[in-house]
């Protein structure tokens, strides 16, 4: 059981909450409170776009405890618009050619399942663009 | 009967969908339980949560299609409420999941609705009340479910997965204003499930007049005798849609055109998603809706009881309905499963 550590990320994990540096205006993820281009602090939260792009990935066969239901599963690298490299599970992508450069966008998602009478952890992850649209919402922040 | 309209006109103010990608044929489902034998299948297809979906992810992207649309400060919203009949807890509120995903928390209220199939346009009526009185500026509302259905029974063929929300505020900020609502609700024993068993139960063709019928029939001549309509006034009519049958009977019988539930009907694509059913119908139908247009969303929940709309489509809606994926878009993805793959999707396989 790992309550207190999912409950304390669980802002960061549902909506790509990072931080952004005042100083030099770098966005960083996951947060870390200090800035890794200028080392100055950065505690400002910032809410990432979720749009992004596959900078690498590999094809998970053989799951960590924890992770057996989703198996066979993507993990990538994603390059997100307006910076970090994230390493997070794609989901929606069974059929799909997935390919370096591919145009992805953020989803939250059932991370693991502690079984019939634990919780659920739920984070990000990333799936295709739908529809090739683009977001011009304001309601993520 | 007297209309329901709170003393403050409402809205909504931004409305999303969510549908799952994944498909699941009713041919497939009856290969495997009846081969070439029996009766063409109810819908086409039904739609299947990923193995990572459940109501609490499927609702989330939901709320953030409604509030792409209303592009308000989440944290001006008063309350998030959730309808479903397969919230991923039996306890723990799948509300709490959305607020704080949307960033709504910590100043709202936060439920989840249980009605069958009416879950949502309940947690819509008391939005309604919340803003009409003046308590709460937004409330967002959600109709959505990842129905099970036992294998082999004839609700499997339907028993689907989606939804929508829908964000209530002031009639002024609204791409469609309430001009009333209404509810008829008896205690009609047609369909239920006890605590702690996987599959609801029906009680076969009893679900069909005494449930359905009855309750849809009376909401929605209702709410137009009292507001003075006919359905002639209506551009769309939006009904519960646990199948195709159901919802144009209702229609034929009170008197509209095939046309009108058109933009509305998605049960042959995506099946009966429950609570989501009528209220994800009035997304497709927003999607495609002129200002000055009327629409009349009725709901049906075993149990039972019927939810009825009247509402006005505003200028407001050019221009906001773009901002989010279209029902549609979400209806068009697709990829099929098969029924073994639709098996572990639905955690039928057990594996200790």
């Amino acid at each position: 059981m790992e309550i207190a550590r999912h409950w304390r990320l669980q802002r960061h994990r549902y909506a790509l909450v990072g931080e952004v540096c005042n100083h030099c205006g770098v966005k960083i993820f996951p947060a870390r409170d200090v800035c890794p281009e200028c080392n100055a602090p950065a505690k400002t939260p910032y809410t990432f776009s979720g749009k992004g792009e596959v900078y690498s990935y590999s094809t998970v066969h053989h799951p960590p405890e924890g992770f057996e239901h989703f198996a066979p599963y993507v993990v990538a690298l994603v390059r997100l618009v307006e910076g970090p490299l994230v390493a997070a599970q794609l989901t929606d992508v069974e059929g799909e050619k997935i390919e370096i450069g591919m145009p992805v966008e953020m989803v939250t998602r059932k991370l693991r399942d502690d079984g019939s009478k634990g919780t659920i952890v739920y984070g990000y992850k990333f799936r295709p663009v739908i529809g090739g649209r683009t977001s011009l919402g304001a309601g993520e922040g | 009967m007297e209309i329901m309209k709170p003393q403050r006109d409402v809205g909504i103010v931004g409305y999303g969908a969510y549908v799952p990608r994944y498909r699941l044929r009713g041919t497939e489902i009856k290969r495997m339980w009846e081969g070439e034998q029996g009766c063409t299948p109810p819908v086409k297809e039904k739609a299947v949560p990923g193995l990572d979906e459940d109501v609490a992810t499927m609702s989330l992207e939901a709320a953030r299609n409604a509030l792409k649309r209303a592009a308000i400060d989440p944290s001006r919203i008063r309350a998030v409420w959730v309808g479903s009949e397969s919230h991923p807890y039996a306890v723990k509120p799948t509300s709490t999941i959305v607020a704080e995903a949307i960033g709504a928390v910590p100043h709202t209220l936060a439920a989840d609705w249980q009605f069958a199939c009416k879950a949502g346009t309940e947690a819509m009526q008391a939005a309604l009340g919340m803003v009409g009185s003046g308590m709460a500026e937004y409330a967002l509302a959600l109709g959505m479910d990842t129905a099970q259905g036992r294998p082999r029974d004839a609700l499997e063929y339907t028993a689907g997965a989606g939804g929508a929300a829908f964000l209530v505020g002031p009639a002024e900020e609204s791409l469609a204003v309430f001009e009333g609502s209404t509810s008829y609700v008896t205690d009609t024993a047609d369909f239920w499930r006890r605590q702690h068993e996987h599959y609801p139960a029906h009680a076969g063709r009893f679900t069909g007049e005494p449930g359905y019928f009855r309750h849809v029939l009376a909401a929605a001549s209702e709410i137009m005798t009292a507001l003075g309509r006919k359905p002639a006034d209506y551009a769309h009519v939006i009904f519960h849609q646990p199948n195709t049958k159901f919802p144009r009977k209702a229609g034929r019988e009170l008197g509209f055109k095939r046309e009108q539930l058109d933009a509305g009907l998605l049960v042959n694509d995506i099946g009966n998603t429950y609570a989501g059913a009528a209220m994800i119908g009035l997304t497709s139908v927003l999607d495609v809706a002129h200002p000055g247009e009327r629409v009349l969303m009725v709901s049906f929940g075993s149990g039972a009881g019927s939810d009825a709309f009247d509402l006005r489509v505003t200028d407001a809606i050019t221009g906001r309905r773009e901002r989010a994926l279209s029902t549609r878009d979400y209806v068009a993805r697709r990829h099929e499963l098969d029924y073994a793959t639709y098996a572990r999707h639905r955690e039928k396989i057990r594996m200790e």
